[in-house]
Formats: C-alpha cells, structure tokens, sequence
C-alpha cells in the first residue's frame, strides 16, 4: 500500500492506523467470531492457525486457477468446513482432549497449506475488487487506506448476525445451552454433540474466510509466513470479547490498528522501538487480560462447560 | 368427589411389574405403581432404593427391562423424554436443568417443544407475562439464572413445567434446596393445583412432613423392590421409616453431654471469626464482617436460606477463598490455612460436597483419607516416601470403622456414591481423634436416614469430647437438634441468634427471609 505518513506528519500514524483497523482486523474478526461460535458450543478450537493458512492457502490456489477471487473466497469455506468437521469429530471421541486436538490441527493444517501451497509461491492471483470509502479526501494517502474489502463488510455483518442467532434463534439459544450446560441441554431434549459439531465447523468455515483476505488483499501474494499467528492471536481476543460477537468486532479493530502502528511509525522514521511496537498487539492483549483477571472472580461471559465433554 | 373434566385433563399413569437391570444389577425390580389421575402421589425411598430409576422410566430415560407402562389403562410405550413430554409428563430433576447464563424468560422459551427456528420475542414475552399473570410465583423474566437463588431455581423449575402444560408432574427432592417456607409455598401451591384438577403429582422426598402435609397416597421401595405403601391418612411416620428401612425408625434422641451452661467445659473462646470479610464470585461483598465465638464442647449452628454467605464463609474457613478483611484466630492466636496451622490448631473441616470440594476424585479411598496425615510417621518416615501399605492399611481401618462402602481402599474415591463420600471425608477429619475445632456445612445434605444418624452421632461425640464445632446448615431441624446456640445468616451477616431451648420458628423464619 502506498502509505506515505511522512508527507502527513504525525497525523499520517492516525490515517496509518485507522487504515490498519480497516485492513489488519479482517482475519482477525472472522477467526474470533468463529472461535466464538465454536466456544458458546462449549468447544475450543485452537487449530484455527491452521484453518486460517488453509483458507489463505485455497483461497489463492483456486483463485489462481479459476481467475475469479470470489470463488476463491468460496472454497477457502468449504476447506474450512472439512477441517472444522475433522476437529468437531476428534474431539468428540471419549477420551479427546480440545486443546491437544486443536495443537494438532495447527500443525496438520499449516503442513498442508504448506504442502499444497508450494507452486503457488511464486504467482499473483487475482485479488478482491476493492470499495473505495475515500473519495471524499483528495489526500491520495488518505484514498488509498480507505480502499476496503468488501471482506470487512462481510465481517462486521456477520458479528451483527451471529448476534441475532444468539439471541433470537432457536439454534442460537441451543448453541448457548449446549456451551453452558449440557447435561440441562440434553434434559430439554437438545442434541449436544449435534449442535456442537455444526457450530465447530460452521466456526472453522469463518476462520477460512478470514485467511482468504490474507492472499487475496494487496499485496496478494501466498507465502508461508502469511498469518504470523494472527489465528491464535484471534483465540485469545475471543476471551478478551468476553464471548460476544459485537465485543470480537470491536476487539479485531483495536487489534487491526493496533499492528499497524508499528510499520507506520518506521515509515515516519522512529526505527529505534521497530519490534515493541509491532509488539504492541500482544502486549496490549497482556494488558487487558491482567487488568480483567481476577482469581476471586469468574471470568464473565464464559460458557459454563467450556472445554468439557 | 373431584370434578369430572380432571379425569379428562390429568392422566392415569399406570406402572406394571417394572424391572430395570444394569449388567446383572436390578435397580428396580418387578414394582408396580399406580398414579391415579388427581392425586398427589409421595415416592418414598432410601438413596439407592431404585426411586429415580423408576422415575427415569416413566421419563423414557431409561426403558425398562421388563415390564409396561399404562397411560388412561393402554400399554403406552415412552421412548424418550420427548415423547414423555408429548403425553403431558414433566419431570423437575433435583439437578437444576436450567441454562445458568441465560435469563428466565429464554429458559422458559427454550424448554418449548414447538419452538419456532426464529424467535418473535415481542410475541414470546407477551406470551410468558399473561402466564406468569395467572401463575403462582412471580420471577423476573430478565434475571439471568446464575443469579437466582436455588428456591427461585427450583421456582423457575416448576413455572416452567406449569408454561409447558405438563398435567402428570415428577419432583425429584424437590425441597431440598428450600426454606421451610418456601417448601410449603411451593407444595402448597402444587396441592392447590391437584385440587384444582389441573395437574397430578409424583413426588420423590426423604420427608415425612411433606408427605403427611401434602400426600394423599405413597409408595416406598427399598433396595429396588416395593416395600409397602398406601393412603397417607393411614400411615404413620414411624410405619413409613420402617417399610424405608426394613426397621421402626425409633424417635433418637442425640447424645449430647450436659450443655456448656451447667458443664465444666472452657469459657475460653476456641474458635474466633473476627470480622471476616470477603468478595463472592460476581466480584461483590459477600461476607460483611461476620463476628463468631464457639467454645470448646459446643455446637454453633449457623442457619439460613442457601446464597447468604454460608458458602463463602465455609471457603473461608477452609482457605479456598481469600478473606479481604478481619481473622480467624484459635486459642487467640491467628490461624492461617496452612498444613502447620491445621495440625497445631487440630483443625478440621467438613464443606458441603465434599467431592469437589474435599477430595481428589480420581485418587483412591486410601489416598483420600491419608491427606491429612500423609507427610506425618507412619506415612512417611524418610523424609520423603510414602509408605503405601501405611496408608493403605489405615484406609481399611477407616473404612471399617466408618462403615465406607464399597469396603475397598483402592477405589477411586469418585466412584463412591454421595454418603460414602461424605463418610470417607469424615473418617480423614477425625482420624486423629483429637479434634480442636471442626466446620461442617450441610454434612446431610441428600443423605438417607441412616448416614443422617451416623453423620449428627459423631458430630455431638466429637463436641463431647471437648471440640468447638460450627455446624453451617439448610436444614433447621437438624439444627435445632445439635446445636447448644443457633445464629441465622442472612445477606452475608449474622443477624440473630437464640438457642434450641428459646428458639421461636416464626421469628427465625422472618431473620431468614431477611426481616431484621
């Protein structure tokens, strides 16, 4: 992107980081309303790492192949439905524990994206058509941070409707119970494992969505250093959203502008703290969880079986 | 007699020869039930007597082995819970089967069979408010669940069987969580019903009172087989605990030694709270500054409605929960939950539940029982190794004396049912057989007859022999019955205090629901 914050100044950061919120919080608002998904079932998938480079992986492959970067995005999807179903049924078996299946998955599926993804290194694929928000600027820097993909809009809707499926579905409410309580939840007559196991895959489905945008934004390019732990970041920002959606949008923008920061400070010449403040997600995140913890406390929002049979 | 459109409405349930077996067990065996359309029907029964076996039958929880199920006299197969449901059968379980995060009125809503895929919550809300117009107990419908107390759970419970039109309704123990008062309100209101001919009732319990208050018929079982029953107008207590036991339960009487008032015991405090504050889990003050003296050879009970403290004052107590203010001090000296401090204050603690509160599930009943001693001679003499035939060699004395079943040291504690687990807890506390001071928190809680017994007999033996016991309990009567001086909690205080002999119910009745 051609960011130039130099000739902005300082304000140039500003316009550096909101533009970082609008690009850098895509995958992490879709991997944490997946995980979200996937935690109100009373599941945790820590193998969305692996979900979001297959999807990033796919959804450049096949964007590549066909020429058109919406089917791209559409089986990113797909791949993710089949990684979250593989995860859903492991760990559904008697004696398997979430989080190792879920290291598992981390590792089965960057091996695989890795694996698949070797002759893809080198090309460009056809990237998302981009909504220009910034016409009203005749800044250029200005224009081009606001070039959004149409993946953020996606996003933010599907935080607002994962919302309504919570509060107004019955499925929603089944989700929740089945997260909360399942031994109630099979008393009212819910499938538990049925409902987790839709709600696990359709999480991982997001996930995926969320590695398309990596490959298919600019500079789309494929690489294996593609998600640089933005995945597992997004698990970890599912519990700082307190397990609701609309917070998880709110927390993947924060962080979204949050990386940002640092390589537009470079690009105004502060060198010197480069690496603490790319650091600056991470230690926010740190941050956030002390001031929230409490040991006399539980954590609020939390689904009561979270990570139980 | 009754109102012809009842017989129409409440169904006629009729249980013939049921035998449920598990491997070669039978839980129940060849017992017959017969539940005739309004009436409000008592199943007596020790734990392990096969009650909510037979129960889970009729639920089609389970599908019986042998025998049939009649409703309005056909054979009516129930596959499920569902299909239960769908002959207008509701059960309330005595664990609570509502979804803790979400508010009443979602409960409500998601027990509905018929749920629409979306929800019109105008129409919904709409809907719950005339019900709750015409129905016995009012609820916030916007109150989430974890934060009502367990009588306004077991309410919720009962609304929501009475918002699914259940006409044939099963209570699991239903009053065991609470008050008194509660209890009859809430039964009350069920026999307002039954007579009204709107519902008939199946109700599961441990109390004579309740029956013979509210009961027109019983059934007991004993060991899976029908033992006896009848009309209540026709039974007595005593007729009623013997078909539950096999024997006349006969009017016990505890052997307490002379009371402290007249007996030469210490006028020395033992046990001091000084002040204990501290924070519940929702991040409030729940204990605000609790002041308590218990002598050496007394009981101090502490009563009230569960949710006012008592919980987070046992934590306290047993260093599960940080205090934020004041102290406990034995001997006037500070105690602190420190292994060096239990053993020097000889302190020990009984809390309620005690498998999750009290044991490691997975290790065994030896183990369990050796974790107050185990770092002491003969369990570990060089330094650092255990001696396991030590500890397992006084798991087998301890299970004798305590009467633990099944008598195997090396079962996993977690597989012992509820009072064999509180036996093994109260054989690892009094062990030693010097007791300084000793917290008990409903010790009862769920127990048959005879744990009862064996539980409150060693309790006033371990006061007679000179130990300060502070007995935190649900149950008033048993409170009455043990204790030398009572004090009633309420809203995370002690707020009034009396003693057996003066007590005046209604008075403890009003401290508890939080009049004072």
């Amino acid at each position: 992107m051609q960011l130039t914050p130099d000739t902005l100044g300082p304000w140039g950061v500003a316009v550096a980081v909101a533009g970082g919120a609008l690009r850098g919080s895509i995958p992490y608002m879709f991997v944490s309303l997946g995980e979200c998904l996937t935690e109100t079932s009373g599941k945790i998938n820590l193998g969305m790492e692996g979900v979001l480079l297959m999807g990033a992986m796919t959804a450049f492959a096949i964007s590549d192949l066909t020429g058109s970067p919406w089917m791209g995005v559409l089986a990113a999807a797909l791949v993710g439905l089949i990684l979250g179903a593989i995860h859903a049924w492991l760990t559904q078996q008697p004696a398997v524990n979430d989080v190792a299946a879920g290291i598992a998955m981390i590792l089965f599926g960057s091996g695989l994206a890795f694996f698949f993804g070797k002759r893809f290194v080198a090309p460009m694929a056809p990237q998302l058509p981009l909504i220009p928000l910034g016409g009203w600027s005749h800044t250029p820097a200005v224009e081009s941070a606001l070039r959004v993909s149409p993946l953020f809009f996606i996003g933010i809707a599907a935080s607002f409707l994962l919302h309504w499926v919570f509060t107004r579905t019955r499925w929603g409410l089944n989700v929740r119970a089945a997260g909360d309580d399942p031994q109630a939840a099979r008393a009212l007559g819910i499938d538990v494992n049925a409902v987790r196991f839709a709600a696990i895959t359709l999480g991982a489905a997001l996930a995926a969505v969320g590695g398309a945008h990596l490959t298919l934004y600019f500079p789309g390019i494929w690489s294996e250093g593609i998600s640089g732990g933005q995945g597992l970041m997004a698990v970890a920002l599912v519990i700082f959203a307190k397990w609701s959606p609309r917070r998880c949008l709110a927390a993947a923008l924060l962080f979204g502008g949050a990386q940002s920061l640092g390589p537009s400070l470079q690009s105004l010449g502060v060198q010197g703290y480069y690496h603490v403040f790319n650091a600056s997600p991470y230690v926010f995140t740190l941050l956030v969880m002390i001031a929230t913890c409490s040991p006399n406390r539980r954590l609020a929002g939390m689904p009561g079986a979270l990570g139980k049979k | 007699m009754k109102p012809q459109a009842m017989i129409q409405q409440t169904p006629h349930l009729e249980a013939r020869g049921i035998t449920k077996r598990f491997g070669d067990f039978a839980a129940v065996d060849n017992v017959s039930i017969n539940l005739l359309p309004g009436s409000f029907h008592a199943l007596l029964g020790e734990n392990g007597a096969g009650k909510s076996t037979l129960v889970k039958c009729l639920m089609g929880f389970y599908q019986a082995t042998e025998g049939e199920i009649r409703l309005n006299g056909l054979p009516t197969p129930i596959a499920s819970p569902r299909d239960a449901r769908h002959h207008g059968l509701g059960m309330v379980f005595q664990h609570f089967t509502l979804i803790p995060s979400m508010t009443v009125a979602e409960n409500l809503v998601l027990a509905r069979p018929d749920l629409p895929a979306v929800i019109d919550w105008n129409a919904e809300r709409a809907k719950l408010e005339n019900f709750l117009k015409g129905a016995p107990f009012q609820v916030d419908l916007s109150s989430r669940v974890a934060e009502l107390s367990a009588g306004q759970k077991q309410k919720v419970e009962i609304l929501k069987e009475l918002y699914l039109r259940t006409r044939f309704l099963i209570l699991d123990e239903p009053t065991s969580v609470l008050t008194p008062s509660e209890a009859d309100e809430v039964l009350g209101y069920l026999r307002h019903l039954v007579d009204k001919g709107e519902l008939s009732v199946l109700l599961i319990t441990h109390k004579f009172r309740e029956v013979q208050s509210f009961c027109d018929a019983v059934t007991v079982l004993r060991r899976g087989r029908l033992a006896g029953g009848g009309s209540v107008a026709e039974l007595t207590p005593s007729r009623m605990a013997e078909m539950m036991m096999g024997e006349a339960r006969t009017e016990r009487k505890v052997g307490k030694a002379a009371t402290p008032s007249n007996a030469p015991v210490s006028i020395q405090p033992k046990l001091r709270l000084e002040g204990l504050r501290t924070i519940g889990d929702n991040g409030l003050e729940a204990l605000h500054g609790v002041d308590l003296t218990v002598r050496a050879g007394e009981i101090v009970g502490i009563a009230g409605v569960s949710g006012n403290g008592q919980r987070e004052l046992v934590e306290v107590i047993a260093g599960q929960r940080e205090a934020s203010g004041g102290r406990i001090a034995v001997d006037g000296k500070t105690h602190l939950p420190t292994r060096e401090d239990l053993r020097n204050h000889k302190f020990y603690v009984l809390p309620e539940e005690p498998l999750r509160n009290a044991s490691v599930p997975g290790m065994t009943v030896a183990e369990n029982i050796a974790f107050r001693l185990f770092d002491q001679p003969p369990f570990q003499n060089s330094g650092f190794l255990l001696n396991r035939s030590a500890i397992a060699d006084f798991g087998r004395k301890m299970i004798e004396r305590f009467s633990i079943r099944p008598p195997n040291p090396d079962a996993p504690i977690g597989d012992l049912s509820g009072g064999n687990v509180q036996r093994a807890i109260l054989a690892r506390e009094l062990a030693s057989g010097e007791v300084g001071v000793l917290v008990a928190a409903n010790p009862c809680f769920g127990l048959d007859f005879k744990a009862v017994d064996f539980i409150h007999d060693r309790l006033v033996e371990t006061r007679n022999k000179g130990a300060a016991v502070l007995l935190i309990s649900e149950d008033l009567d048993e409170l009455l019955d043990l204790a030398d001086r009572v004090f009633v909690m309420s809203g995370g205080k002690l707020v009034h205090e009396t003693t057996p002999a003066t007590a005046d119910l209604a008075e403890i009745g009003r401290q508890m629901a939080g009049h004072h």
